[in-house]
């Protein structure tokens, strides 16, 4: 992957050092972060973890408590929110869908229709779409902004095995084709360790991060990698009692035994993965 | 021409039909009924202002309608609980209208006119006032279109295409306030609302895409308005009740025809 040199990297997207609370209940605490040009950083993370928060602070949708986030000038970003509920008292089809808020040619959109497999869906209506098809529509507008950078929420919730393949095969030709770089959130470890150059353990602040070999070349990510969907939750486990360094520079995960207690200790309790304050 | 009160009216009632056709297609969309009946109820509150005061009509209810707008966004901004506060804030509206129109000498016999309408003692100022306020509506909403549609689809798709959803929450606020005065002379505060609404969710069953709908709906309007100026003159009904009338006919044939197509 292409880097500039240190002091010169080219940021998309950043944030020092934010906090985002809901009432009283912090969900984001002094989370730094970067992303570089032609860059695949996934986030991982147990539910209500704030992922999701994290990826809406970053594109401004919700207010900060404190901290910033910077923007690249003109940053050309396609966002793929975790959830999108159309209404049916509004008529949408999925061709209009993808002229909003900027006007595609149909060319352009039949191209990207089929690129996401719902070639010839122009005349779908949104709140018919089943939850993978919309998922692969909420893609396709995406694209056509012909993004610096994808912003994804889980967006293989809901695809079909096949869709799952194509979908990581895309974001790869995607970033060969035009740089574009990828910010999403996952909870299929595997992939994610092949896809991503980064990975951002998050439990309300940064746990760890790191190249996914590094990550995954501890034992105990091994012993984790046949556990399915508990494998983001111990991973976090794993890695969270090492050193914080709260920026983005790489935290390698230190070998720690404490990958069973991950599956006794449930991720709503309020000192889960905190024990190190 | 302009000087057959019959032209004049149904001139008006076209004016209003095409802003309220694509306004109400938003006001369906975000579910705003409520929103669309506490603004146009302060707009008797608006009458007597403008009475008080000696305003014109349609600025004290531009003024009242707007402040009215205003405040309910800023509430539903702050989270409140919007079906109870609206209901709150549409019945107060209403009856606090009512109660000073009372102390404004002489007006009691009008008092049904502002309530209901009076389409056909349009004036040709009125009808200025109404094609110029129609006109400006229509401008704001095609102006910004696209980031109104997608504020409405989605808060968050929005933000992310740069779009401040408040300031398109604002754009309608303003345009929902401009109507209500521009409607007033011609379906009375109580049935501006419906003016809105009922187009537009007949609009709904026969349309796929949010334009073909705002479309759709200002032409059904402009049907109701010619509709219930025909039944008013030859039943000797109310006009602003009669067009509202129609509509409701209207609807009632475009649902049943959007059931028999989707089976
Ligand atoms: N708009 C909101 N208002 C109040 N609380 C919120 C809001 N959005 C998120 N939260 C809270 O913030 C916490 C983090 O939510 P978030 O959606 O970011 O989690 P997540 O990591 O994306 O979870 P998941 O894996 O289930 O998608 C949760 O406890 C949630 O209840
Ligand atoms: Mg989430």
């Amino acid at each position: 992957m292409p880097r500039l040199p240190k002091g010169r990297r080219m940021s998309l997207i950043s944030a020092q050092h934010i906090s985002v609370a809901f009432g009283a209940a912090n969900v984001l605490t002094d989370v730094s972060l970067a992303i570089d040009q032609s860059e695949i950083v996934t986030l991982i993370g147990p539910n209500g973890s704030g992922k999701s928060t994290l990826l809406r602070a970053l594109l401004g949708i919700v207010p900060l408590a404190s901290g910033q986030v910077q923007r690249a000038p003109d940053l050309r970003l396609g966002y793929v929110p975790q959830k999108l509920a159309i209404d049916r008292a509004m008529p949408m089809t999925v061709r209009r869908f993808l002229s909003l808020p900027q006007n595609v040619r149909d060319k352009d959109a039949r191209a990207a229709l089929a690129r996401v497999g719902l070639a010839g869906q122009e005349g779908a209506q949104m709140a018919q779409l089943s939850g993978g098809q919309m998922q692969r529509a909420m893609l396709a507008r995406a694209l056509l902004t012909d993004p610096q950078i994808l912003v994804l929420d889980e967006p293989t919730q809901g695809l079909d095995q096949q869709g799952e393949a194509a979908f990581y095969r895309l974001i790869e030709e995607l970033r060969l084709e035009t740089g574009a770089a990828v910010l999403m959130v996952s909870h299929d470890l595997h992939v994610v360790m092949a896809a991503s150059d980064r990975v951002i353990c998050l439990n309300g602040h940064i746990c760890c991060q790191g190249a996914p070999h590094v990550v995954s070349s501890a034992p105990e990510y091994r012993a984790l990698f046949g556990l399915g969907t508990q494998g983001a939750l111990a991973l976090y486990q794993h890695a969270h009692d090492h050193v914080h360094d709260g920026g983005h520079v790489p935290a390698g995960p230190a070998p720690t035994t404490g990958a069973k207690d991950a599956f006794g200790r449930s991720p709503t309790d309020p000192h889960y993965g905190h024990n190190h304050a | 021409m302009l000087d057959d009160f019959l032209i004049r009216a149904a001139l008006a009632g076209i004016g209003l039909a095409l802003a309220t056709g694509p306004l109400g297609s938003f006001v369906v969309w975000r579910r705003m009924a409520y929103f669309g009946d506490a603004t146009s109820h302060a707009a008797i509150l608006g009458v007597a202002l403008a009475l008080a005061l000696h305003l014109p009509i349609g600025i004290g209810t531009l003024i009242v309608a707007l402040a009215m707008a205003g405040t309910v966004s800023t509430l539903a901004a702050k989270g409140w609980a919007m079906d109870t506060t609206l209901g709150v804030l549409a019945h107060s509206a209403l009856a606090f209208g009512l109660v000073a129109i009372s102390y404004v000498p002489n007006v009691r016999a009008d008092l049904s006119s502002y309530l209901f309408g009076d389409i056909l003692a349009v004036s040709r100022a009125d009808l200025a006032f109404i094609w110029g306020g129609a006109a400006l509506v229509l401008a704001l909403l095609i102006w910004r279109w696209q980031r109104l549609l997608t504020a409405t689809l989605s808060e968050d798709l929005a933000h992310a295409s740069g779009i401040n959803p408040s300031t398109e929450r604002l754009t309608l606020t303003i345009a929902l306030a401009v109507v209500v005065a521009v409607a007033l002379k011609i379906v009375g505060a109580l049935l501006i609302a419906a003016m809105l609404i009922i187009p537009a969710a007949a609009a709904r069953a026969l349309s796929r895409t949010p334009e073909s709908m705002a479309t759709i709906a200002a032409f059904i309007g402009a049907q109701a308005c010619l509709g219930g100026l025909a039944l008013s003159l030859w039943q000797d009904t109310p006009a602003g009740p009669s067009i509202i009338t129609i509509a409701a006919l209207i609807f009632a044939a475009s649902a049943a025809f959007g059931r028999a197509a989707h089976k």
